[in-house]
Parts: C-alpha cells; structure tokens; sequence
C-alpha cells in the first residue's frame, strides 16, 4: 500500500533547469566573449586618438606582452610574486575560515575577534604596510604578512556572518535526529555557509592581489611589483600596461575557478541547473 | 452533545496508571524570559498508536509543547516521559516532522530522506535502500534525484515525512506540517496521512490551529487556552475512518464535532 503517485503533472508546473540552461549558456559565453572584445577596441581607439601619451592602445600592450614572455622576464617576475601570494591566500583562507567559524559558533571568541577584524577591514592598509618593514624588514615574511592583513578580515568576517545566520530550523533538524554537535558543524552549517564563505575568500584573494604588489611597489620591488616600476620609470608605458592587465587577469582567472570549486565541492544542486 | 467524549480537563493525571500511554507530559511549564509564560502546568498521556491533535488558537503553546516532548526545548517545570523513561533531550524513538521542511537544499531527496539514518552512522547503501522504500510510500518514486527547490511545497514536505518514517520511530511529531502547504495538496496529503497510518504503526502528535484538519484526523484532540496555555478539553471524535474521504467531510457527527470545538474556541478569536 501506498500514497498516490506523483505524475508529471505536478513536476511540469517546475520544468526541470536543465532543459532550459543549456542554449542561455552558451549565449552567456558569446556575450562575455563580446564584452571582452568590444573592452579591447574602445581601449585600441582611446590609445590611438590618444588621450595620454602614457596610455598605449591596447595592440601596443599586446605586442609588449608577447615581447615579455618571450625574453622570460614577465614569467619570472611572476613566480616570484606568486611566492608571498600563494603562501598568504593559503594561510588566511586557513586562518581566516577557522577563527571565521569559530566567532560564529561561539559568543566569547565573538566578542573577542569580531572588532579586530573590523578595524582591520576600516584601517587604510596602504599607509600600514610600510610599518611591517620596522618589525620584519624588506624580506619574504614582510609580504605574506602584507597579503594577510589584507586578505583575512573579509574572509575570516563572511565566514563568521555565514555561520552566525545558518537556519536555525535546519539545526534543529540535525539535533531532533541526533546529530553530534560535530555532524551539525560539518553536514549542516558549513554547507549552508559555504556560499557565504566563498565570497569572502573571493573577495580575500582580490585583496591578496592587491596586497602582494602593494608589498612589491611600497617595501622592495621584485617581481611584478618591480615589472611595474621599472616600465614606469623609463617610460616603456606598454610594458607597463601588460603587466598590470597580466595581473589583473590572473586575479580574475583565480577567482572564476574558486567559484567552480566551491560549486562541486558544495552545492551540487547550482551545478545541476548552471549546466 | 453525545456525538464526541468529553474527558474533563480537571481529572488528576494518571501518571503511571494509563498502561498505553507512550507519551506522559507532566506537569510541564514553559516560560520564556521572565514575562512570557507559554505553558503552565499542562499534564497529558498520549495513548500509544493514536493521533491525537494538539490544537488551539496562536499563541496557545502548541508549537511549544510538541518542542518539549521532541527534546529541543527545554521545560521550565515537569518532565516528559516517553515509555515510562523521562527524557533528557531527542530520542531515537521519536521523529520530527517541521513545518518549514526543514530540508537540505544541497542534497537530493533520497540524500535528505536518509538523513536521520545518516546521522546515526547507518552504512549509505543501507539508508539509501531504507530511504527509497519511504519515498515510494510517500508517493515520491521517480524523485529521488532531484532537489528540494525543484519540488512543490507538499512534495516537500513528503520528503520531510519520509526522513521521519525512514529512523522507525515510534512517536511522529508533526508540527503543522501543512500549514505551508496550499489547500489541494493539504487535503491530498491528509488522506494519505490517514492511508499510511493504517499501514505503519505509528503515534502520531500532531500540531494545527485548523479545527478541520484536526477533527478529519484525529483519534483525540486536545485543546488548549492561549496565554499561558492549559488544556481545556480533550474530545475524542467518534468519527468511522473506515469509510472515503469524501464521506467522512459529510458526516453529521464530523460537521457537530467541528462546529462544537469552533464554539469553544470562539472566545479566544480576536
């Protein structure tokens, strides 16, 4: 014996996303590619008119690019800045997303942390930076240190807000099935909290990027940093403007794929009506 | 008058005494903070393999009390004791079905009906195959794939009944478990409520402020005033389940037993 059977009926009145996803997709990408290309002529025009002499058209930056890769310096200087980057992103997302959690399960650590990191997020961290040179000199350390200051209180404050306005009903869920406190944490709010987190470690590692050549251009200039105001100086502003867009592009390229990441790992429902 | 039981509100609890009774309140009170007192002194059996409703207009405790016997809150007077033991917090024996759902968006139906199972460490083939038999119960076969916001409101709240029948436990706590659900589905749903008891041996409380839904449902309804919540009465409607539906919604002693609660219940309207 057993209820009435749904027929497709009632599933018809939600058509599934799928069947409707596929086609807007692949338009989606065609409108992205557009933007991109139509970002490139205006930038082609603007520098041929030109508005500034310090502004190449987009053709020029593009033949320096090439021109960079080519002899290897723009590849090498962009190792060496992702050394301090990487090492930076890895320990305020790790940092960041566990004293995030934590201020958001329990009150003391709450009180605690949360104004921390808000002056942190307030405070003009441009002006800050030098003075990390006084304590840990111009060395590796100096720039993680530039890349977590800036990085963390995004990261660590969205995690804390997603945890702090996971559903209470959901909770009690778990707790009315005798979920462990530990199951309520790992299958309840840090799914429900993931969407959350993962912006804020998208916003982190924007951050980072912007930490990592702050470091470079305020306390020694290597890497990209460097790439920067060497062009700068002897007015090779293509140079100059390939660097920048080179870096501008791997930030972009690194938040697109956390976005991915955080889909597959966490959400699989998005995953099945973003294809 | 002689269409339901009454059974007086004063009579001294039995506490120990009804051999039946699997769920015992007693003496329980509920006050929030210092000012709101959402429970005072109620003291109730909830005999074994009954629905009984606990109905009342908002802000009676309804919702409270049905929290209490579930172990998610606690009482601030009285004990709930669920086959004789007095409970300390939720219990395998007894499953919650919550008025919003309560589902995981991030999981499928099969993966949300077998939580209670997963929770408990059963091995995933195992809760799958569990799971999928009350899917096909609640009529949901074919769905288990698909997620939550893919479904309807009562589809729903199938899923949330199947998550509760899935863990076998013998008390089903349903706290309004159509009151977001619209008004076709409800009374779809409330007929194969009625088919699935007569298959699962269940107990079932039952939450709802529809004076309908809890005499079309129930073996016993139990009222309770608003502000602080006490129960006012206890009526047992001697309506035969064994006929339709659509019979049952014509019965005399249906529409006498609707309009006598809705007469007792008058005062509280606002």
């Amino acid at each position: 014996m057993s209820m009435h059977t749904y027929d497709s009926a009632e599933a018809a009145a939600q058509p599934p996303a799928e069947a409707t996803s596929a086609p807007r997709e692949g338009s989606l990408l065609l409108w992205r590619v557009a933007s991109v290309v139509l970002f490139c002529l205006l930038w082609e025009v603007a520098g041929r008119i030109p508005i500034n002499v310090a502004f190449p058209p987009f053709s020029d930056v593009a033949l320096a690019f090439g021109r960079m890769v080519a002899d290897g310096s723009l590849p090498a200087a962009l190792l060496n800045t992702l050394e301090p980057l990487v090492i930076g992103v890895v320990t305020a997302t790790v940092v960041g997303i566990i004293m995030g959690v934590a201020m958001g399960l329990r009150e003391e650590l709450e009180w605690a942390g949360v104004p921390v990191f808000v002056v942190m997020q307030a405070a003009p961290m441009a002006a800050l930076i030098p003075l990390i040179t006084f304590i840990y000199g111009i060395g590796l350390v100096a720039k993680v240190l530039a890349v977590v200051i800036l990085a963390l209180p995004v990261i660590a404050l969205n995690s804390y807000k997603a945890v702090r306005n996971a559903s209470p009903s959901l909770r009690a869920m778990s707790r009315s099935f005798l979920g462990s406190k530990w199951q309520e944490i790992t299958k309840i709010i840090l799914p429900e909290a993931s969407p959350m987190i993962f912006t804020g470690l998208r916003l982190g590692i924007s951050a980072g990027f912007v930490g990592v050549v702050l470091a470079e251009l305020l306390i020694t200039p290597t890497g990209i940093g460097d790439l920067i105001t060497y062009h700068r100086s002897v007015a090779d502003y293509a140079e100059m403007y390939a660097v920048i867009a080179t870096i501008i592009l791997l930030a972009a390229v690194t938040v697109g794929l956390l976005e991915r990441v955080e889909v597959a790992l966490f959400r699989p429902e998005k995953r099945e009506s973003a294809e | 008058m002689n269409a339901v039981d009454h059974i007086r509100a004063e009579q001294p609890h039995r506490a120990g005494t009804a051999a039946d009774a699997i769920v015992e309140v007693c003496g329980v009170s509920k006050r929030y903070g210092s000012s709101v007192e959402a429970l005072r002194d109620v003291s109730l059996d909830f005999p074994k393999g009954q629905l009984t409703s606990l109905l009342g207009p908002s802000g009676c405790g309804k919702t409270t009390l049905l929290k209490i016997i579930a172990g998610l809150l606690e009482p601030t007077a009285g004990e709930i004791r669920v086959k004789g033991t007095k409970i300390t917090g939720p219990g395998p024996e007894r499953a919650f079905v919550f008025q919003d759902f309560a589902l995981m968006p991030w999981a499928t139906v099969l993966r949300n009906a077998a939580f209670g199972l997963e929770l408990r460490g059963v091995s995933k083939a195992e809760r799958e195959k569990t799971a999928q038999h009350y899917i096909n119960e609640v009529g949901l076969a074919g769905f288990e794939q698909r997620y939550p916001h893919e479904l309807s409101g009562g589809m729903r709240q199938r899923v949330g009944l199947a998550r509760a029948l899935s863990v076998n436990a013998d008390v089903l706590l349903l706290d309004e478990p159509f009151s977001a659900v619209d008004e076709q589905n409800r009374r779809k749903f409330q007929e194969d409520l009625l088919r699935l008891r007569q298959v699962e041996n269940k107990t079932l409380i039952f939450v709802t402020h529809s004076i309908e839904e809890a005499v079309y449902l129930s073996d016993r309804i139990v009222l309770l005033s608003p502000r602080p919540g006490r129960v006012s009465d206890i009526i047992e409607p001697k309506i035969s389940r064994d006929r339709s539906p659509d019979e049952i919604r014509r019965d005399p002693t249906y529409l006498d037993t609707v309009e006598e609660i809705w007469r007792g219940l008058r005062a509280y309207a606002d």
